[in-house]
């Protein structure tokens, strides 16, 4: 891919379309990933409030685990988490693993 | 209409003409006297604008960068250790091509503490991207202060102005004031190509990626000749409309000189104007090349003044402490002669650091070294080795 030259882009950097940094997936920055244990997992929170990507995502619904029913569950919007392992540090029941990526 | 102004009130009445929008302001000797102007002027109802008291130099950039990028005409003030404390932002204002216009009377650094005039504080923010004028009397001051609005929202880069603290900033000159209205006329209020809307969302200031960095900085390369172009166009049209223009560089009995002194701001610009006198009614064929614009550096107007002289010595008034030759404008001069093949023995004169008295007498000693023998090297004049 070709990208524009300097005299083709807007001057001083100025991003002009709303939004488009969802374009710039960050994936590929992870050397591991968060991998969410659900079974292990009490829905308390923390990961969700800590990550500072707001890539763990809050999903509704009813959510049958092991003798448990939950109306929500988390989980990793890998496409943009950097994999600074914030949320496995913070997860209190250790229900979040950092996993080597493999190329 | 004719006022006794210095060159600090007389940047005070061009931003009035020029209508500002947001001025931030920051007290440091000897700039402080703008503001404080400024002030009244706010307070008396004479100019509409924000007036924002900020907690440091640093912050009174900042503000008027957000306040440009929301579209406002912007001023801000500093000199010497204020310039330092705003160096992170002076990148920043150049980079986000905001047409700011600060006043800069130039003064020594620290340590030790010295309040008084020299160039060091402007010299270093030489590589920074901005425009860079150095006047040398109260009415370039305001003359190039309105005409930087001109340029810097022509090109979308914040413009300096700078001049000798104390020695132009506190001292008395005639000064020709515009009619305001004409000001307005000249100085319309363009569109800009970006500001910060929440009706049409942009980002000012993203992070970039080794991919997008160096065509953002090759923009500023590409900006600063642009500038060139403006800064001529500029004083061309300032000078139909009020009479008076400047050009890039002044040039002193240059068409016969053999001897010449370059140099820039007020008082080495008027001592040396008074040393060519001197060695003139002596014989001598001298002349001063002053520099108005430094930054883009008028390389073509300073080589053809220069190339037929037999010699020329670079009075400069700041170090480059550990350079080949320790005075900014020196390297500049002699790189400009360099790329155009031109070669010629020159000197460097460093003087008037932290404002020493630098003497008629001096300039003309410095007219007489050039004749007695093609000199290369630097002179510190006035220093008690």
């Amino acid at each position: 891919m070709t990208l524009p030259g300097a005299s083709q882009l807007p001057i001083g950097a100025v991003v002009t379309e709303p939004g488009s940094t969802r374009r710039n997936t960050t994936a590929g920055w992870r050397a591991y990933k968060p991998v969410i244990h659900d079974d292990r997992c009490v829905r308390c929170q923390l990961c969700w409030l800590y990550c500072p990507e707001g890539t763990i995502v809050e999903l509704r619904g009813v959510f049958q685990i092991g003798g448990r029913k939950y109306d929500v569950k988390y989980e990793v919007v890998y496409d943009y988490c950097k994999g600074c392992g914030i949320c496995a540090n913070e997860c209190p029941t250790r229900a979040i693993e950092m996993v080597p990526e493999v190329v | 209409m004719r006022e006794a102004l210095t060159s600090n009130y007389a940047a005070a009445y061009a931003v009035k003409a020029a209508d500002v929008d947001v001025i931030a302001v920051y007290p440091i000797t000897p700039q402080t006297t703008i503001v404080e102007k400024l002030s009244e002027f706010v307070s008396s109802g004479e100019l509409d604008a924000e007036l924002i008291h900020t907690e440091s130099e640093h912050s009174a950039l900042s503000a008027v960068l957000g306040a440009a990028a929301a579209g406002a005409r912007v001023f801000t003030a500093t000199s010497s250790q204020g310039l330092a404390l705003a160096y992170e932002v002076l990148h920043i204002a150049s980079a986000m091509r905001m047409p700011i216009v600060m006043a800069t009377p130039a003064r020594a650094l620290s340590a030790p503490i010295n309040i008084h005039n020299d160039y060091s504080d402007v010299m270093n923010m030489r590589d920074t991207g901005w425009v860079i004028y150095i006047a040398s009397s109260a009415q370039e001051v305001y003359d190039t202060v309105i005409q930087g609005y001109r340029v810097a929202e022509g090109v979308n880069l914040p413009v300096a102005v700078a001049y000798d603290g104390f020695l132009m900033s506190h001292t008395l000159e005639p000064v020709e004031l515009n009619d305001e209205g004409e000001v307005a006329k000249f100085l319309p209020r363009a569109a800009r190509p970006h500001v910060l809307d929440p009706r049409r969302p942009v980002t000012f200031g993203p992070l970039v990626s080794p991919d997008w960095y160096y065509e953002f900085k090759y923009q500023q390369v590409t900006a600063m000749n642009e500038a060139r172009e403006w800064v001529v166009k500029t004083d061309v049209e300032y000078g139909q409309w009020f009479g008076r223009s400047y050009g890039l560089v002044e040039g002193y009995l240059l068409e016969d000189a053999d001897y010449v002194v370059v140099t820039y701001g007020g008082a080495a610009y008027g001592n040396a104007r008074a040393a060519a006198d001197l060695a003139r009614e002596r014989g001598v064929a001298a002349g001063v090349l002053r520099i108005r614009l430094y930054r883009p550096f008028p390389t073509g107007e300073v080589v053809k003044a220069l190339s037929g002289v037999k010699t020329f010595a670079v009075l400069d008034r700041a170090i480059m402490f550990g350079s080949p030759a320790e005075g900014p404008l020196y390297k500049d001069v002699v790189l400009a002669m360099y790329l155009h093949g031109v070669d010629k023995p020159s000197l460097n004169v460093i003087h008037g650091i932290g404002q020493r008295a630098m003497y008629v007498r001096d300039i003309y000693k410095v007219f007489q070294a050039l004749r007695e023998g093609p000199g290369r090297g630097v002179m510190y004049m006035g220093v008690r080795p």
